[in-house]
C-alpha cells in the first residue's frame, strides 16, 4: 500500500495551488460582475437609501478592495465559512451540505449505471469485434452518445412518467409523505431511476465506447497470441487478458468525465426538479447570489480533487506498473 | 524410422497476395530437437504458427499436417507449448506470474487453483527462478528479460506438451543469457521427452544443440536433415553460405557457461 | 485520392458529412426559405405537425411556426459550435505552445491554471459566466471556450515538447530550415490527427452546452435556438410533446453528423497514413 500512499500525498500537495487558483479566479470573475448582490437585494425590495445601501455593504464587506476581501475569503474558507447567502438568508456552507447528498445520490448512482452496465456492454462488443453485436453496439452508443442528455431526460419523462405513469414527474421524494427508513430510501429511489437513467445513459455510450475501442487495441498486443497460445478457455482470455487490460484507460476517463458529470447534474435537477447541489447553481445565477455561486464553484472543485484522488488510488490498484519506481525507491 | 510426432505436407500460408509459406514437407521426428534456421521473412515463424494454430483469420493455409504422433488434432497450451521472442510482451502486465503460469495448469490439468499454485511453484524452481516464493506473486515488470523469458518457458510447459515451439526465444537477449536459456531449453525437453521445434536466424548457435536442421529461405524449405551432415557437408548453396558467413564452427566459442 | 474522397467512402465519413452539409444549407438559407422573423405569430397555436401543408411541423405555444424555428434555430448551433471551438484551439493553441517552449517555473504554473479550469465543471464554468457577462452569442461562446481550452492546451503543449527532441527537428535545422517553416512542414501535419479529434469533440459539446444553457434560460433573448425550443416545449409537454421532441432530434442529428464526420476522417487519415 506504500505506492497508494505516496501516490496520494502528492496528489494532495499538487492540488492546493490548483485549488488557490480556482478559489481566486473565481472570485475575481464574480466580483467583476456590474452590480453586486446587495443591488439585487435592493431590486428586489424597490430601492433604498444611500445609507442603508452603504450599511449593507459594510455588514457583508463588499465595500473593501478586491484583495483585500479575497484575503478575507480565503481565511474564512479555512475555517470552513463559506459566507452568507444573500438568496437563503443562512450560512452557505449549510445550504450546500442540505443539498449536496441528493446530487451526491444522483451521481453517484449515474455513475456506477454507465460504468457498470457501459463497461459490461462493451466487453460483450470487444470480445468478438466486427461481429453483428460489436456493430449493433457500435452504432447505438454513437446515436446515445449524440443525445442531449437534458432532453433525453424530457423524453423518458414523458414516456415514463407521464404516458405509463410508472415513475414520478419530479422531486426527490414524495412531499409530505412522512415515510421514514427504509421506506424513504425506496421512495427517493423510485424518484431517482428516471434523472439516474437520463445522466447516466449519455455517459454509458462513452464508457461502452472506450471499452470496446481498448479491447481492440488489447487484442492487438502479443500477450493476447500468448494466451490463445496457452489453449485457455475464451471467456477467461475476453476477461481476465483482454477486459482487465482495457480497464485502465476506462478508470482514467472516469476521472476526467467526473467534473462534466457534475456539470450534467445541473440540467438534470432542473429537469426533474430535483432540490440539490446542481440546481443550486442554476437559483444563484437566479438570484444574483455571486457568494452563493463562488462557494459551489469552491466545493464543486474539492469535489472533483476528491473523485479523482479516488480514481488514482483504483488506477494504481489495477495497474502494478504504476508507481513501483518511486515505492521501491 | 524413429516414430513422427507431425508431418507437413506440401503446406503453403499466404496472406492475400503474397506467399509466406510456399510448399512445404517436412516431417517432424518424436523426441528430437529440430532447428529451423532463415533469415526474417523466410518463413520460419510462419511455419511455427501454422503448426500451432495459431495464424490469423486473413490467412490461408492449404496443404496437409497430421499427427500421427497424437491421436487427434493438438490442442494449443496441451499438446504444443510455445514460447515467444518477446517475452516481455507477450506477459500480461496485470496479472502476476503465477497466475499465467497457474492458468495453463488449471485450464488442461483439470487442477483447482490451489493445486495449479502449487505446480506453478515447482515450475519456477524448474526453470530457476531464484526465490521462486516471492516470485510466484510478482508482476512482469519486477523481472529482468531473461527471468520474463523463464517464465513463458514454464508456462510453455506447464501442461506437459508433447511439442515445444520457440520462436526466436533468445534473440531480444544479451549473449550470456542467450546461452543460459538454450541450455534450460535443451534440459527441459530431454527430462520430459518433449520434441523441440527452435526457430532461430543464427545457425551457430542451433548447431550447439540441434539433432535436425532445417533452412529455409523466401517461404520454401531449401533443405533438411541430420545436424552435422548438414553443417559438414551442405547440399545446397544458400546453407553453404549461411554456414560460412559464421566464424568457424570449430572454434572454440568466446563465451561458454563456465566464463567467469 | 483525396482526403476528402477517402472519407466520403466509409458509411460514417458519408451520412456525417451529409448531415453536416444539410445543417449548414439550414443555417446559411435560412433567411431565404424562411424570411421574416421565425418569431412572428403565422397561425393558431398549438397545432399538431403535417396537419397544414403551410405549417408542416406545426405551431407553438403562441402560433410561431415551428419549422421556421427550427431553420433558423440551426444558425445559433452552428455559430457557437464552429466559433467556441476555433476560441478554445486558438486560446489552447497558445497557452500550450508557450507553456511547452518556455518550460521551467512559467510551464508549471500555466500547467497549474490550465489543471484549475479543467477541475471545474464546464457547464458551471459557463454558467458563471454568462451570469456576470449576460446572455448573448458572443459571451455564450466565450463562456464554452474557458471551458473547452484545455484540452487543446495540453495538446500543444504535448507536441511542442516531442518535437523538440524529434530528429527530424535537428535535421531540419542542420539543413537551415526556420522554426516557422519547422512548425508548419514538419509538426503540423503530425498534430493534425489528434487535433481533429478534439475539434470534432469540442464542437460536438459546444453545440450541447449551449442547448443547455438556452434551456436554462441563459442563453441569447433575442434569437431562437434549439434549446429554447425545447424549454418552451417543455410548459406543454404532455399536451404537446413534439414541440420538445422536434428541436431535440435536431440537435442530435448535428452532433451525430459532427461525430461520424470526423470519425471517417479519421479513418481516412489512418488510411493515408498507412498507405506511406
Amino acid at each position: 500500500m506504500r505506492r497508494a500512499f505516496l501516490l496520494v500525498r502528492r496528489r494532495l500537495i499538487s492540488s492546493i495551488p490548483v485549488l488557490l487558483i480556482v478559489i481566486a479566479g473565481t472570485f475575481l470573475l464574480l466580483e467583476a460582475a456590474p452590480g453586486d448582490a446587495v443591488d439585487a437585494y435592493l431590486l428586489s425590495i424597490g430601492g433604498g437609501d444611500p445609507v442603508l445601501v452603504q450599511s449593507l455593504r459594510e455588514s457583508y464587506g463588499l465595500d473593501q478592495s478586491i484583495p483585500a476581501r479575497l484575503w478575507l475569503y480565503v481565511s474564512a474558507l479555512v475555517r470552513l465559512d463559506l459566507g452568507w447567502s444573500v438568496v437563503f438568508d443562512r450560512p452557505i456552507l449549510d445550504v450546500i451540505l442540505e443539498r449536496l447528498p441528493n446530487t451526491l445520490w444522483l451521481m453517484g448512482s449515474a455513475v456506477a449505471l454507465s460504468f457498470g452496465l457501459g463497461s459490461a456492454l462493451g466487453i460483450v462488443a470487444g470480445a468478438r469485434p466486427g461481429s453483428a453485436a460489436d456493430r449493433a453496439l457500435s452504432i447505438g452508443s454513437l446515436a446515445l452518445y449524440a443525445v442531449p442528455s437534458f432532453w433525453f431526460g424530457l423524453v423518458i419523462s414523458v414516456v415514463f412518467a407521464v404516458q405509463l405513469r410508472w415513475f414520478p414527474t419530479s422531486g426527490i421524494e414524495t412531499i409530505a409523505s412522512g415515510k421514514e427508513g427504509f421506506a424513504r430510501a425506496r421512495d427517493i429511489a423510485w424518484h431517482l431511476v428516471l434523472p439516474v437513467s437520463a445522466l447516466g445513459f449519455i455517459y454509458l455510450a462513452l464508457f461502452l465506447r472506450m471499452m470496446r475501442s481498448g479491447m481492440a487495441e488489447a487484442w492487438r498486443q502479443d500477450y493476447a497470441l500468448a494466451a490463445r497460445a496457452k489453449g485457455l478457455a475464451r471467456s477467461r482470455i475476453v476477461v481476465r487478458h483482454i477486459a482487465r487490460n482495457a480497464l485502465l484507460p476506462l478508470v482514467t476517463m472516469l476521472g476526467l468525465q467526473a467534473a462534466t458529470m457534475l456539470g450534467g447534474s445541473i440540467v438534470i435537477e432542473s429537469v426533474f426538479a430535483i432540490p440539490g447541489f446542481g440546481r443550486l447553481a442554476q437559483e444563484a445565477v437566479a438570484g444574483r447570489d455571486t457568494a452563493l455561486l463562488t462557494g459551489i464553484i469552491v466545493v464543486s472543485a474539492v469535489l472533483v480533487i476528491l473523485v479523482n484522488l479516488l480514481v488514482d488510488i483504483t488506477y494504481a490498484l489495477l495497474d502494478p506498473r504504476v508507481g513501483a519506481t518511486e515505492a521501491a525507491a | 524410422m524413429s516414430p513422427l510426432l507431425a508431418r507437413l505436407s506440401d503446406v503453403s500460408v499466404a496472406y492475400g497476395a503474397g506467399s509466406a509459406l510456399a510448399s512445404v514437407t517436412l516431417d517432424i521426428v518424436a523426441g528430437e530437437r529440430l532447428a529451423v534456421i532463415g533469415e526474417s521473412g523466410s518463413g520460419k515463424s510462419t511455419l511455427a504458427l501454422a503448426l500451432a494454430g495459431l495464424l490469423p483469420d486473413n490467412a490461408t493455409l492449404s496443404g496437409r499436417i497430421e499427427w500421427p504422433g497424437l491421436d487427434r488434432a493438438p490442442r494449443p497450451g496441451r499438446d504444443i507449448g510455445f514460447v515467444f521472442q518477446d517475452a516481455g510482451a507477450s506477459l500480461n502486465p496485470v496479472l502476476t506470474i503465477g497466475e499465467q503460469i497457474a492458468e495453463v495448469a488449471q485450464r488442461h490439468l483439470g487442477m483447482d487453483w490451489r493445486e495449479a499454485g502449487r505446480r506453478a511453484l515447482s515450475l519456477l524452481e524448474r526453470v530457476r527462478i531464484p526465490n521462486p516464493e516471492t516470485a510466484v506473486h510478482a508482476y512482469p515488470h519486477q523481472l529482468s528479460g531473461g527471468q520474463r523469458q523463464r517464465v513463458c518457458i514454464a508456462s510453455a510447459i506447464a501442461a506437459g506438451p508433447r511439442l515445444l515451439i520457440a520462436d526466436e526465444p533468445t534473440s531480444a537477449l544479451d549473449m550470456v543469457v542467450q546461452a543460459e536459456i538454450v541450455a534450460l531449453l535443451d534440459q527441459l525437453v530431454r527430462e520430459d521427452g518433449m520434441t523441440l521445434l527452435f526457430i532461430t536466424h543464427d545457425i551457430a548457435l542451433a548447431s550447439g544443440f540441434a539433432d535436425r536442421i532445417a533452412v529455409f529461405q523466401r517461404a520454401r524449405l531449401v533443405e533438411a536433415g541430420p545436424a552435422i551432415e548438414l553443417l559438414s557437408r551442405p547440399t545446397d548453396a544458400y546453407t553453404a553460405s549461411l554456414i560460412s558467413s559464421h566464424i568457424d564452427l570449430a572454434t572454440p566459442p568466446l563465451i561458454t557457461r563456465d566464463a567467469p | 485520392m483525396s482526403v476528402l474522397a477517402r472519407t466520403l467512402r466509409s458509411p460514417e465519413g458519408a451520412i456525417g458529412l451529409a448531415l453536416l452539409c444539410l445543417l449548414l444549407l439550414m443555417a446559411l438559407l435560412a433567411g431565404v426559405i424562411f424570411p421574416g422573423d421565425p418569431l412572428a405569430i403565422v397561425g393558431p397555436a398549438l397545432l399538431a405537425p403535417f396537419q397544414d401543408a403551410s405549417l408542416p411541423l406545426g405551431t407553438d405555444r403562441l402560433g410561431r411556426d415551428v419549422l421556421a424555428e427550427l431553420v433558423h434555430g440551426s444558425r445559433a448551433s452552428l455559430t457557437v459550435g464552429i466559433a467556441a471551438a476555433f476560441v478554445a484551439l486558438t486560446i489552447g493553441a497558445l497557452v500550450g505552445t508557450l507553456a511547452g517552449f518556455a518550460g521551467g517555473l512559467v510551464d508549471e504554473a500555466l500547467m497549474r491554471v490550465v489543471d484549475a479550469f479543467q477541475i471545474v465543471p464546464s457547464f458551471l464554468l459557463a454558467l458563471a459566466f454568462v451570469s456576470v457577462a449576460g446572455a448573448s452569442l458572443p459571451v455564450v461562446v466565450f463562456a464554452i471556450a474557458l471551458g473547452a481550452w484545455t484540452g487543446p492546451a495540453r495538446l500543444a503543449r504535448a507536441e511542442v515538447l516531442s518535437i523538440r527532441e524529434r530528429d527530424y527537428v535537428a535535421a531540419a535545422r542542420v539543413v537551415g530550415m526556420r522554426p516557422l517553416e519547422i512548425a508548419l512542414r514538419e509538426v503540423l501535419p503530425n498534430a493534425l490527427p489528434p487535433v481533429l479529434a478534439l475539434s470534432s469533440v469540442i464542437v460536438a459539446s459546444a453545440v450541447l452546452i449551449e442547448a443547455a444553457l438556452s434551456f436554462l434560460g441563459l442563453g441569447d433573448p433575442n434569437i431562437v435556438t434549439w434549446g429554447s425550443m425545447i424549454a418552451e416545449g417543455r410548459n406543454v409537454l404532455r399536451s404537446a410533446p413534439f414541440l420538445s421532441i422536434i428541436p431535440g432530434v435536431a440537435l442530435m442529428l448535428t452532433v451525430l453528423g459532427v461525430y461520424l464526420f470526423s470519425e471517417g476522417l479519421a479513418e481516412a487519415l489512418a488510411r493515408r497514413k498507412a498507405r506511406g
